[in-house]
Order: structure tokens, then sequence, then C-alpha cells
């Protein structure tokens, strides 16, 4: 175990995040009832890929300006874990769509197809998905590190129109549309009560270690595996 | 030292105990039911203990490959 403070904090925080996230109280509003304890778990998804894309980015960039093969490392292992976080915030999003919009808000598919949170959401993970395609894509080494750094960047820049914009300027079901008067709803003091918060800023801090830890798991298997190319 | 800390721990658990038997006395008198905690509110501490079953799990999981891959770089 290298460096093992923030681990014990990451299991500690979602030992307490699930504690309270299931038991303490909730406010009580009409359509979401029980389900807006989701907030715990389905929100902090989408940050904790926030987060770690943000980190695959800035070491995008230190490669770019070291040409360090090791930043490159780092760089591809947080983007996809920031992708798998990507994947489940999308699924829990789609469970959760299903019984407020769906079932008891009365909206049909033809509706929730159109909305622009998840298109947004899915273009976003896809062009990371690209990231990786590109990445197979070369042989030379070089090469293969300096244009996916840069493509890194793109897709990071990609990340703010097609999630946090768009959606908030059209209409949309999901919470920091117009019409359902808030910016951010995760974010917002107006929107968000004070006994979420409790519990919702620690989730956010747990679950993003937790994927900060898997990543630098990956990052040290890679090192390894690569280490007759880092000290030539 | 060890004794003084020995008769602390020794109250504290003797007055923990005696306030689950009040709680639990409390609970016996209104209803026949056994009102034990995991049994109470909907059954929602089940929820809870099984989702602490998993998280617990899957920490140590993430915890061994952990110890794995720095024994490797000891090695390596």
């Amino acid at each position: 175990m290298r460096k093992s403070w923030w681990k014990i904090l990451s299991f500690l925080l979602l030992v307490y995040t699930i504690i309270a996230g299931f038991l303490a109280d909730v406010p009580r509003l009409f359509i979401l009832n029980e389900t807006i304890r989701n907030l715990y778990f389905h929100v902090c998804m989408w940050m904790g890929m926030m987060v770690l894309f943000t980190l695959s980015i800035i070491y995008s960039i230190k490669y770019l300006g070291k040409n360090d093969y090791r930043y490159d490392i780092y760089a591809k292992n947080y983007a996809s874990v920031g992708v798998l976080f990507g994947l489940l915030g999308y699924a829990t999003g789609a469970i959760w769509a299903n019984y407020t919009w769906v079932t008891d808000q009365g909206q049909s598919l033809g509706a929730v197809l159109k909305e622009p949170k998840l298109i947004g959401a899915a273009i976003a993970v896809l062009i990371y998905g690209a990231y990786f395609v590109l990445r197979g894509s070369f042989i030379d080494m070089d090469k293969r590190a300096r244009v996916s750094a840069v493509y890194n960047i793109f897709a990071f820049a990609m990340l703010f129109p097609s999630i946090w914009i768009i959606p908030r300027l059209v209409g949309s079901l999901h919470p920091g549309a117009p019409g359902s008067d808030s910016g951010n709803p995760a974010l917002n003091y107006k929107d968000i009560d004070s006994r979420l918060r409790m519990v919702f800023y620690p989730a956010i801090i747990g679950w993003t270690l937790l994927g900060v830890w898997i990543s630098t798991l990956k990052i040290r298997l890679e090192l390894m595996k690569e280490k007759s190319l880092l000290h030539e | 030292m060890n004794k003084y800390f020995g008769r602390y721990l020794q109250r504290i658990c003797f007055t923990l105990l005696m306030i689950c038997a009040l709680a639990f006395s409390s609970f016996a008198q209104n209803q026949p039911e056994m009102a034990d905690v995991m049994r109470s509110n909907g059954k929602i501490y089940v929820v809870v203990t099984v989702c602490l079953v998993i998280l617990i799990g899957l920490f140590l999981y993430v915890w061994r490959i952990d110890r794995k891959i720095s024994k490797l770089e000891k090695n390596a």
C-alpha cells in the first residue's frame, strides 16, 4: 500500500454515504419521492468523471510539454476510468429516468429520446470512446502519445458544451434546464437542500477518490509493463 | 494506567448495555413483535447492511490488488 490515508478516507466517506444516504432525512418531493437519494450515487458518478477527465487532460498537457512517456500512461488510464464512471452515470440515470420521467411524469418515449442532457452526455462519452480508438490506431508510440494528447484536449473542451451548456439552454426534463429555475442543480444553493448537501459533498469526494485509486492501480501496472521503454 | 483504562471501558460498556436494554424493553411493552434493529422501519437497515457488505467487499478487493502491485513493484 502506498500513501494510503486518502484510500482509507475514501472508504470511510463511502461507508458514511451508504449509511446516511439511505437513512438520513431527505426533502419530501412529488414524483421524486425517495429517489432523491440517487443524488448521492448517480450525480457523484458524473462529478467523479469530471475530476478524472480533468486529471487526464492535465497529464496530456504535461506530456506535450515534456515528452515524457509516463505522462501519456497517466492520461490514458485516468481517461479510461473516467469513461467507466460516465457509463455508470448513464446507466443509473436511465434507471432513474424510467421511474420518474416515464412512469410517474407520464413522459412519452419520444420526449425522453429527445432529451438534450442524454444526447449531450452520450456525445461526450462517445468522444472519449473515440480517444481510445485513436490511440489504438497508431503503431508508432511517440506519434500515438502526441496525437492522442492533442485529441484529449479537444475531448475535454467538448465536455462543456455537450454536458454543461447546451442542456441548460434548451428545454430539458433533467434538473438544471430553463423552467426548472436553477443553474447547476447539484451546486446551486437554492436548489439543493442542506440535508442533502451533508451527504452529497462527502459522497462526491468518496467516489472520486475511489476512481483515482483504481486509476493509480492501472497506471502502476502499466508503468511496470512498460518499464523497458521508460528506462531506455 | 492500564487498570484505569480497563475500568473506564467496563463502565462505558455497562452504560451502553443498559441503554440498549432500556430501548428494547420499551419496544417490547408496546408490541408483541420482536422489534430489533434489523426488522424495524420497513427493513431498510437490511438494505444498508447489504450495500455495506458489497462496498466492504469491493474495497477489500481493490486493496488486495494494490498490495499485490506494491509487492511486484518491490521485486521488479
